[in-house]
């Protein structure tokens, strides 16, 4: 490999040392949404260094999707500056215009809980929309990319099968791969594994925990405790739309300063 | 069948398939490429936030399908000659069904394109497409799918209705049908052998709509 050229196995910037450096990819400050009356996130602050892993956790309906999309811009919030990466920062308490929506979605890529492949494409074609078609990259460059990853997360020989003809957790792989073929410096999971039948979970998380090994800089909202407690660096518990409590994950899962964080762990610890 | 009658089934076939080969399938097509043209913009334009387009479609669906195809066509034809626009028989036939059936496919496209689930248009943005590329890249096609059956349902009623342009004198099947029948006064067998021909063309073109909808059937979304 010639000396400039991106690793597609890799991070960008390369690999972050374990737990991350001290810069930070993604600071949000005061973010706030409403639906009509309904205030959704109420003032939400959260800060990722590079290379490390932000869970985020609460009950249903707590916000936690609508964080995560406030941070790509597929929604807009009401108040609230995100920056990612040091050049794009975005207020929008002031507007945001288009260009600058479009930039931040540029800086990070999504997987969804109901993976969202494209149906009528095939899981080649899915990866390559993005970087072909928007980011006007080289086709046979990011073909070849492409191949890599799709290798790597064991589905080479599926480059021609439709969404259709795959698991689900193949098709999570397909959308993991999708995210990573974009080049993001932030990668957002809404839930990765909640669709999935249990025994295909353990694939897609230990792929994910690949790449949080790797450096990647990732917020995952999940309900995987364990998974949370292994992987990130920080947990952030929100409810009513508001944090309640942040901190490593063994003080926020096993230690909790918060009555109402420890009452939401001990029900997804024991259901009955 | 009495031996006469068989000579004029036999005689009057060329003329008929003729109509309906130079008359009655070339309007349908062009009338339907034309109308499904009209449809995209118009279920477009309907599915805007802007009111100042959304309000101009609705009004056209409204009028389209709350008048009779027949009073749209004598509209065009006879009506328009007196304030200074006149049009041949043929193009007068071809807007008025291709203004028909946009006002109809409007609304089949317009379901299909809401049909497309939400997460397919936030799949899109998230690759980073812009509202346009993504409808034309992700959504249209899958809303394409979805509008095969109803579409092929307008398009099979429109090869029946271009039967309406004989009355503005446009030489298709029906009209065809109809010199024959006076000259033989035959009205019976010229008629049923009319119809027989619209039921053979629209038995093709449901074996098609069939075929299209196999082979389309992969890209749905599950
Ligand atoms: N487009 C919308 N319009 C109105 N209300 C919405 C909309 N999207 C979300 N909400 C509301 O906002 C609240 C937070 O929703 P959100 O999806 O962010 O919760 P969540 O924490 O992700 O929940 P879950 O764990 O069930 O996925 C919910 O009460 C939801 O009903
Ligand atoms: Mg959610």
């Amino acid at each position: 490999m010639s000396p400039g050229d991106h690793d597609v196995l890799e991070p960008p910037g390369g690999h972050a040392p374990p737990g991350g450096t001290g810069e930070p990819v993604l600071v949000v400050e005061g973010l706030g949404k409403r639906f009509g009356d309904h205030e959704v996130l109420r003032s939400v602050d959260l800060r990722v260094n590079r290379g490390q892993v932000l869970a985020l956790i609460g009950p249903s309906g707590s916000g936690k999707t609508t964080a995560l999309r406030c941070l790509n811009g597929l929604e807009r919030p009401d108040t609230g500056t995100v920056r990612v990466g040091s050049d794009v920062a975005v207020d929008f308490a002031t507007g945001a215009s288009r260009t600058q929506v479009a930039a931040l979605r540029d800086r990070s890529a999504m997987v969804f809980q109901h993976y969202n492949l494209f149906p009528h494409k095939t899981v080649l074609e899915n990866v390559l929309e993005g970087p072909v078609v928007v980011q006007r990259r080289p086709r046979a460059e990011v073909t070849a990319e492409a191949l890599e990853l799709l290798a790597r997360v064991g589905l080479a020989e599926k480059r021609d099968a439709y969404p259709f003809e795959l698991s689900g957790g193949q098709q999570q792989r397909v959308g993991i791969v999708r995210a990573l073929a974009l080049r993001p410096t932030l990668l957002l999971f809404d839930e990765p594994t909640s669709a999935l039948d249990p025994e295909l979970v353990g694939d897609v998380l230990g792929l994910i925990k690949e790449l949080a090994d790797e450096g990647w800089t990732m917020v995952i909202v999940t309900h995987e405790l364990q998974f949370a407690r292994e992987v990130a660096h920080e947990v952030v518990f929100i409810d009513e739309g508001a944090v309640v409590e942040r901190g490593h994950p063994d003080q926020v899962l096993r230690a909790p300063h918060e009555e109402r964080t420890r009452q939401f762990v001990q029900r997804l610890l024991h259901p009955f | 069948m009495s031996p006469d009658t068989l000579e004029l089934v036999t005689e009057s076939l060329w003329p008929l398939v003729r109509g309906a080969i130079t008359g009655t399938i070339p309007l349908a097509l062009v009338s339907f490429a034309l109308g499904l043209v009209i449809a995209l913009v118009i279920a477009l334009m309907r599915l805007s936030r802007r009111r100042w387009l959304s309000a101009p479609a609705r009004a056209y669906v409204s009028v389209v399908r709350g008048t009779p195809l027949l009073v749209q066509l004598f509209v065009i034809f006879f009506g328009l000659p007196s304030v200074g626009v006149v049009i041949d028989p043929w193009p007068s036939a071809v807007v008025a069904f291709s203004v028909n059936v946009g006002g109809y496919a409007a609304e089949v496209i317009r379901a299909a394109i809401l049909s497309v689930p939400k997460g397919q248009w936030e799949a899109a943005h998230m690759v980073g497409m812009s509202h346009g590329v993504a409808l034309r890249r992700i959504i249209l096609p899958q809303a394409a799918r979805v509008s095969v059956p109803p579409l092929s349902n307008t398009f099979i009623s429109l090869v029946k209705d271009t039967s309406l342009a004989s009355v503005i004198l446009v030489t298709e099947l029906f009209r065809e049908a109809q010199q024959i029948a006076a000259f033989s006064r035959e009205f019976m067998v010229l008629y049923v052998e009319a119809a027989a021909i619209y039921w053979v063309i629209c038995l093709v073109l449901s074996a098609a709509q069939g075929r299209l909808e196999q082979r389309l059937d992969r890209y749905v979304a599950r």
